[in-house]
């Protein structure tokens, strides 16, 4: 038997607990799943999908004169637009469905390539392989997402005048905006990451429970103020800097501080998480029946 | 079943409890006991008889319906532990996309939780150990069926485990590549290691196994070394032994003075027969007492079925199974 492990398991790291092996384990996980997230082939749809709010907000630069969307003079219902872009587009639709593809495909994928097995018959705890797994979807969602939102803001500043932007960046609200509107796109990739993850898990057809959340999300601004706040959207509706306009059949709910929405979210990731951890301890390996 | 086994300690021996395994309704393995020592063990049995369930049931990547089953004493449950000194070997023939040979084996010894530094060399040993040096760092999706055996070889066995469970790990390799592996497997049991191998190539587990385990349609039907499982089966199906010498007739006349033996029958050519005892080793005794007694000159004396082809066959091919 060798050595490295065994020095390592038999080193006193605080009871049974033995975070360095852990953490170099999810580092070697992080390593393989990054790699295929950007290189296999089934990132392609997701690096066009992710392109698609930025290729709108370029095309925006040049729309009319006095238009609703016009940057260079109507700046603040350029700003709103951006917003809708960027909760109808971004949040709702690129980030879901891109985590969706991306945390479904982390055990869906394996178990469809067949290769899920040889993590389970590695000296790793399960657990230690769902952080892995979990880490390396964030770590390529946030990348991709967090891109698509600064490529679109990018172009919201772009069709504008240098001083007018500094102005607004570094002397007005700015900055601060474009940071909350990153921050809240890291807080959808981490909360439905979870989810998708959960669902790629344990349903042999996920489609149909990923449609069920997508739809109750989209219908969250009807719910009543009680099921409103049991959804991912919600929080992160009411951290947007500049929120969306959701219509005149919008339930009215007062929105939730940042500092429970924040918690709130990142409370709920860490139980879907842990329901993961626990499920997968008596997970088979079928792949015949899948 | 404990045969050979009482030298060994729990910590040292391979432990089915009361084992079964429903797949719903289907029936995979029922009330399996069995032990296994160090040394080579083979799994016996047509496809479908419950070989792969067995194996996936001891490395964890299914879970039994009852029983318990214990791993040098340590339980499927805790995959850290117990695959720090285990490899299994499959029969999926798939792979992670994208990666060459060594990125295959390198990858999951870091997952393995060894250094980058080691991982490195024990890839590169694993692979030499199977031959493989020259294709490592073409993409595995491009090898032949035997590179991938031989690769998916090499991964269970880079972080030298000491129990290996191989699931027809002969399959698609060529004669070379087969008695290369077999050797590497002889090796690995002299080295003290537990080795359990299924595959169909009766003739092939015969030479390399101290133990088998016959089973079929989940249930273990024999175990222990093949000389000793054919014994126990006497009774039922008894030995066969040819014959070759002169006035055979004579020969077996004079054999019936034995109560083991239960039929004698002359070869066609008159040069010799078929005697069939349920105590070959009384046999031989009066084989020899006529021999110096009676003057037969005997050419050749060899067991027809003394060997597992016949275990198989009696015990598997009857019922109705066996595709060995």
């Amino acid at each position: 038997m060798n050595s490295a492990i065994e020095l390592e398991a038999a080193r006193p790291t605080g009871g049974n607990l033995q975070w360095g092996l852990w953490w170099r384990q999810v580092r070697a996980i992080l390593r393989m799943e990054v790699k295929k997230n950007f290189w296999g082939k089934r990132a392609l749809l997701i690096y066009v999908f992710a392109a698609i709010p930025v290729l709108l907000m370029f095309l925006l630069t040049f729309a009319d004169e006095d238009s609703a969307a016009d940057i260079t003079r109507n700046w603040n219902g350029a700003q709103e637009v951006f917003a809708n872009i960027f909760e109808a587009l971004i949040l709702r639709t690129m980030v879901f469905f891109g985590c969706a593809w991306i945390f479904m495909n982390l055990f869906r994928g394996e178990v469809v390539d067949k290769s899920l097995h040889y993590y389970f018959l590695s000296s790793l705890r399960r657990e230690v392989l769902v952080a892995g797994k979990y880490f390396s979807g964030l770590v390529t969602s946030v990348i991709l997402f967090s891109l698509t939102t600064a490529g679109s803001l990018f172009f919201l500043y772009w069709a504008r005048d240098y001083p007018a932007n500094v102005n607004f960046l570094f002397d007005g609200p700015g900055l601060g905006q474009c940071l909350t509107y990153l921050g809240v796109t890291i807080l959808g990739c981490i909360g439905y990451g979870a989810v998708f993850m959960f669902i790629g898990l344990f349903f042999r057809n996920p489609i149909i429970p990923a449609l069920v959340v997508y739809f109750w999300e989209w219908l969250n601004f009807l719910l009543p103020p009680v099921l409103k706040k049991i959804s991912i959207i919600h929080y992160l509706h009411t951290l947007a800097p500049v929120p969306m306009n959701e219509g005149p059949f919008a339930t009215v709910v007062t929105a939730t501080s940042p500092w429970i929405s924040v918690p709130s979210l990142l409370i709920f990731t860490a139980l879907v998480l842990t329901m993961a951890a626990v499920k997968i301890r008596r997970h088979e390996i079928s792949y015949g029946s899948e | 079943m404990t045969n050979g086994t009482a030298e060994y300690t729990g910590d040292q021996l391979i432990v089915f409890e009361n084992i079964s395994k429903f797949y719903g309704e289907i029936l995979g393995v029922n009330r399996v006991n069995l032990t296994i020592a160090p040394g080579i063990t083979s799994l016996v049995g047509p496809n479908g008889s419950g070989k792969t369930t067995l194996m996936n049931l001891m490395t964890g990547l299914i879970q039994p319906s009852r029983g318990t089953i214990r791993v040098l004493g340590v339980s499927p449950d805790d995959p850290q532990r117990m695959f720090r000194f285990m490899g299994y070997c499959g029969q999926f023939d798939s792979f992670p996309r994208g990666m060459t040979g060594y990125e295959f084996i390198f990858s999951f010894l870091l997952v393995h939780g060894f250094p980058k530094k080691e991982a490195e060399s024990m890839a590169w040993r694993a692979i030499e150990r199977v031959d493989l040096v020259e294709a490592a760092h073409r993409k595995v999706a491009g090898y032949s069926k035997g590179m991938r055996q031989r690769i998916r070889l090499a991964q269970s066995i880079a972080h030298d485990p000491s129990v290996i469970v191989l699931d027809e790990p002969l399959n698609g390799l060529d004669p070379m590549a087969r008695d290369e592996t077999k050797r590497l497997f002889r090796q690995l049991a002299k080295d003290g290691l537990h080795l359990i191998i299924s595959s169909h190539i009766l003739h092939e587990l015969e030479e390399m196994s101290d133990t088998i385990v016959l089973i079929n349609n989940g249930y273990i039907l024999a175990e222990g070394a093949v000389g000793s499982v054919r014994e126990e089966k006497m009774e039922e199906h008894p030995m066969q032994i040819v014959i070759r010498c002169d006035r055979p007739a004579e020969f077996a006349s004079r054999a019936f003075t034995s109560d083991s033996v239960v039929e004698a029958q002359l070869h066609e050519d008159k040069h010799g027969l078929f005697i069939k005892t349920r105590n070959a080793d009384s046999f031989y005794t009066l084989l020899n007492r006529m021999v110096a007694e009676h003057g037969f000159n005997v050419e050749t004396v060899a067991p027809v079925d003394d060997n597992l082809n016949a275990v198989y066959h009696y015990l598997i091919g009857s019922s109705g199974g066996g595709q060995a």
